[in-house]
């Protein structure tokens, strides 16, 4: 499934329902789950509240909004990704998280043009699976709450 | 060396604002000692290391200072001018030596034999050692010069006005011997601190962070089991963790007055460079702040000062042109405010100039010509923090630069602090920085709304109150808003729920809640919470980029429980209470509207009666607010009575329906003339200022119109109608006689109409009106007549003044008296009225009416 190669890229592989996403794996922190979280009020809707993780704050992003795709009833098991930007701690939460994968950068294949306007924005490119595709995630835009990025 | 280095700049610095407290007051012989033993400790420092070209220059100005010591010599501008050039020789040459480690090359023979002829020049008898001090001196200066026609090729000569910028030019420098690392033995003695590197101190605030933390969770731990063996000694850990927590948030700390230490040296020299008399004054310098934050403002401070001292104020011959003292004056103060840190920078001098701002923000693009228009002058002084508009005419050597107030701003905003100016043109400019104390440890409220917790910071908590249906502290509702009577004051709240826009629990309106009274912002208030958990100490770590723009919290915190809890900002929270945030754009937007309303605000007062909903009154129809034991009235003649300073006054109950069998019941009291009546209501509340709205169909209903309190449409109570409902005939006969007397109200307003009218008929007057001239005359013609005529100056179609000529020109109305009433008496032509009278003055028209009546009853 793999496509082992030098210099090739290692991603932390992420699910929300049945769809893969991939972080670049030298972005990535650590991978917790996410316990007692703190629901902030007044903030975007995208932003699940933030946690104590070993002392430091993080501030959750529900990724599943974030992306709109629809908010599933019940409860959710959740998995977070934690990621760090401008000196603030993040945690991405996603429904699951798997193995690493290592592809080929020349592997990576543009966006396609009609994706989900959501989607099109925070991804950096796709890769090709043998059982579907990867979406890797452009933490950079994924986290860009100001308002422009809104816009 | 790097002591010394570190010392002889705090030494320096030192020196230059008591050299301005010295030139000040030359005679002040503790100053002078003060600057003579720093420039002397500089000096032997500098021997004892062996960097010889500063000690020349601080021996030459030491020997001046001498001079002023012993009276020989006095300290003259030009004096202290040349000594502040030589400390600045000096600064330059410390910095040489702080970034090669050398003592740099350079040149000051010029400057000390400067400083020599100015120590010569003092004549008089030199005493032994004097003599001695220049004999050395001008051996130097000879030194001095014969090195410099050596170094000719190598070196600057130093142009006296910028030894700075000569000296800086200084090419890379012979390398002197690292002397072993220096303490004298005079500074070891003297002080009893030493100097830690900030890292060390920063370290141990995370650390200590960390220990308050980690006892924070143990007592949470041991707070849950009764009977632990570790509560003895963890109260002792508690205990030394606090105290540990103090002494290290201590060294933190520092006055505001080490980064103004160099600002009276800067105004100096900008007031000598631009020819102004300039008065630096000094408040609040012990203020306290966090040592990182006040790194961060001091930049911004001084750009501000010099910004003030340049642009703002004027030159002497402009400010006597004014009518100003020829000296401007500059006032910096700092103070703490909930939690803030204020800094204040004030001049008299000439304001900002609108009109200028105006014309360089069009030209730079950042705003249309409409929206300008729409702008008010305060919006349009903000313009100054916006990039490249520096409304300074011609580029000084001091500011204009185009880096500017944008730049200030930004740095100010960065530590998360504010800054806001008000500005008058020809008065002056006052710019308020606000910056957050950003201590790392605060203590704080935890409370409890709904599920969530949220920490109130201590220093804004004044107290707590609990509140049930069961006590007599109890929350009330002024239509939607929520009021504590506390004290005999309206606390005005806010449902920390509804302000966070939680979702609305089922059970809204539990029978006790708490309310924490705070304090911020300028204003008091309290905020309603479900529950109060305790208090302590908590580590405030900033909320991270993405929350940061949530004005209603300030940053969050781990509790002992390892949960995280966002702290609120009471500033924020404040503001939400104001509405403030609402409001202010939507005031901004229709700026020109709220100007032309601006003068039919009235002062109501606030009341409840009959029903839950929010009533007012004018408060000028008010004589008294009073609150009578329920016990003291009485029934006479069906009606209810209450003896009142000697004589009964009549109750009218009309509109709480009846009064309260015990305990107080409030009671507005109004008279007229002699005679006084009642209104009973349920409660009184508070007094406002409000733009009324007068309603055309409400006369008769009772209600004069509604007007806009606190953003809820509110009943204005016509009480003349109800008092005239009730005792029609006991007023009637018995203010103004069988016979009422008739008016003709002229106003083209109906507003005005609506106010006046039931004012007149509350007199016992009877009112006809009419919206305009025309119609009045109409009223002549049907054959009508009137005691007096009221009318209003302004109006459209046939004016007042030619409607007074009008009335007086025909024999029907020429007797009778016509009373002009003008939006301001000053400006206007009493013409062929009677009488003029200001036209929102209910005394005086009242007045100007009863003068009539009462001189025609003479007369009859």
């Amino acid at each position: 499934m793999s496509k082992v190669s030098v210099g090739g890229n290692e991603y932390v592989t992420v699910t929300i329902g049945q769809q893969l996403f991939g972080i670049p794996i030298n972005l990535v922190n650590e991978i917790f789950k996410p316990e007692r979280l703190t629901n902030v009020p007044l903030s975007h809707p995208d932003i699940a509240g933030v946690l104590n993780l070993r002392g430091r704050i993080v501030t959750m992003i529900d990724c599943r909004r974030r992306l709109g795709i629809a908010v599933g009833a019940g409860s959710r098991d959740f998995m977070a990704v934690g990621v760090e930007r401008d000196g603030d701690h993040y945690g991405l939460l996603f429904d699951g998280a798997g193995e690493v994968l290592r592809f080929s950068s020349d592997s990576l294949e543009p966006t396609p043009v009609n994706l989900d306007p959501h989607w099109k924005r925070v991804s950096k490119g796709v890769f090709r699976l043998e059982n579907g595709l990867l979406v890797v995630l452009d933490i950079g835009v994924l986290l860009d709450f100001s308002k422009k990025a809104a816009a | 060396m790097k002591d010394f280095l570190t010392e002889s700049g705090e030494s320096l610095t030192t020196i230059d604002g008591e050299m301005v407290k010295l030139e000040a007051d030359p005679n002040n012989k503790e100053v002078l000692q003060k600057i003579f033993r720093l420039v002397h400790t500089i000096k032997g420092t500098c021997g004892f290391i062996g960097l010889q070209r500063l000690e020349k220059v601080a021996h030459a100005s030491e020997n001046i200072l001498g001079k002023f010591r012993d009276g020989v010599l006095l300290a003259t501008p030009d004096a202290v001018t040349l000594i502040f050039e030589s400390l600045d020789c000096i600064k330059v040459i410390l910095t040489g030596i702080e970034q090669t480690e050398a003592e740099p090359q350079g040149d000051d023979a010029d400057l000390i034999a400067r400083l020599e002829k100015m120590a010569a020049s003092a004549g008089g008898d030199p005493g032994g050692s004097v003599a001695e001090h220049q004999e050395m001196l001008r051996k130097q200066a000879e030194e001095a010069v014969a090195q410099a026609a050596e170094q000719a090729v190598a070196t600057v000569e130093i142009a006296p006005p910028q030894p700075v910028q000569a000296s800086a030019r200084a090419v890379a420098a012979e390398k002197a011997a690292t002397p072993p690392v220096a303490k004298t033995g005079e500074v070891a003695l003297a002080n009893q601190s030493i100097r830690v590197n900030v890292d060390v101190i920063e370290q141990l605030i995370v650390m200590v962070s960390e220990l308050v933390l980690t006892r924070n969770q143990l007592l949470e731990m041991v707070r849950h089991s009764n009977d632990s063996e570790f509560k003895v000694p963890l109260q002792r850990l508690s205990n030394v963790t606090a105290e540990l927590q103090e002494s290290v948030m201590k060294t933190r700390m520092q006055p505001i007055g080490n980064a103004w230490s160099k600002l009276p040296r800067i105004v100096r020299d900008l007031a000598t460079e631009l020819g102004k008399k300039i008065d630096l004054q000094m408040h609040g310098a012990d203020t306290e702040l966090d040592r990182q934050v006040l790194e961060l403002i001091k930049d911004p401070l001084t750009h501000m000062i010099r910004n003030s001292a340049d642009h703002g104020l004027e030159g002497p011959a402009e400010r006597k042109a004014a009518g100003k003292s020829e000296g401007g004056t500059i006032n910096l103060r700092a103070f703490h405010e909930g939690g803030h840190i204020i800094v204040e920078i004030a001049d008299d001098g000439r304001g900002l100039p609108v009109d200028k701002i105006k014309a360089k923000a069009l030209a730079n693009g950042i705003v249309t010509e409409a929206e300008l228009a729409r702008m008010t002058e305060a919006q349009v002084h903000r313009f100054i923090f916006n990039a490249g508009l520096s409304t300074a005419q011609k580029v000084t050597n001091v500011s204009g630069r185009g880096v500017g107030m944008d730049v200030v701003r930004s740095n100010i905003e960065l530590i998360g602090g504010s800054i806001d100016l008000k500005s008058k043109e020809g008065a002056g400019t006052t710019f308020t920085i606000k910056i957050p104390l950003t201590m790392a440890i605060i203590s704080a409220l935890i409370v409890g709304v709904q599920k969530m917790r949220f920490a109130i910071p201590q220093i804004c908590v004044m107290e707590l109150v609990r509140a049930s249906d069961s006590t007599d502290t109890k929350i009330e509702r002024i239509n939607k808003t929520s009021v504590l009577r506390l004290r005999e004051r309206l606390l005005p709240l806010v449902r920390l729920s509804e302000v966070l826009n939680l979702p609305a629990e089922t059970s809204v309106d539990s029978t006790e809640s708490y309310i924490v009274v705070a304090q911020a912002a300028g204003r008091t208030f309290g905020i309603v919470v479900d529950t109060v958990f305790d208090t302590g100490e908590i580590v405030v770590k900033p909320v991270c980029s993405i929350l940061k723009d949530i004005p209603l919290f300030s940053g969050n915190t781990i509790l002992g429980d390892g949960s995280v809890i966002l702290i609120l900002d009471p500033n924020g929270v404040a503001e939400a209470v104001s509405g403030e945030v609402a409001t202010r754009s939507a005031a901004d937007e229709g700026a020109g509207a709220v100007v032309s309303d601006r003068e039919h605000k009235q002062a109501l007062l606030l009341f409840r009666a009959g029903s839950q909903e929010l009533k007012a009154v004018l408060l000028g129809a008010i004589t008294r607010l009073e609150v009578v034991d329920a016990k003291h009235f009485e029934r006479s003649d069906g009606r209810d009575v209450l003896q009142y300073r000697g004589s009964l006054m009549p109750i009218v109950t009309s509109l709480t329906g009846a009064l309260r069998e015990e305990g107080g019941q409030p009671v507005l009291v109004f008279s007229e003339g002699d005679q006084t009546v009642g209104v009973a209501v349920d409660e009184i509340l508070d007094i406002v200022d409000a733009a009324l709205k007068f309603e055309l169909k409400a006369s008769g209903s009772g209600i004069v119109g509604t007007a806009v309190i606190r953003e809820k449409a509110t009943e204005v109570v016509d009480i003349s109608y109800h008092v005239s409902e009730v005792f029609q005939s006991w007023f009637t006969t018995k203010i103004v006689g069988s016979q009422r007397r008739q008016i003709l109200l002229v106003d083209d307003s109906p507003f005005f109409r609506t106010m006046v009218a039931p004012l007149l008929a509350a007199a016992g007057y009877e009112v006809t009106e009419a919206a305009n001239a025309e119609l009045a005359l109409k009223l002549r013609d049907e054959g009508r007549a009137f005691d007096i005529i009221l009318s209003d100056i302004q109006m459209p179609g046939m004016g007042g003044h030619n409607f007074a000529t009008a009335v007086k020109s025909d024999p029907q109305w020429s007797s009778t008296p016509i009373i002009g009433m003008a939006a301001d008496t000053d400006g206007d032509d009493i013409g062929t009225f009677d009488v003029l009278t200001r036209k929102f003055d209910r005394d005086g028209l009242l007045e100007a009416v009863r003068g009539i009546i009462s001189s025609q009853e003479r007369a009859a």
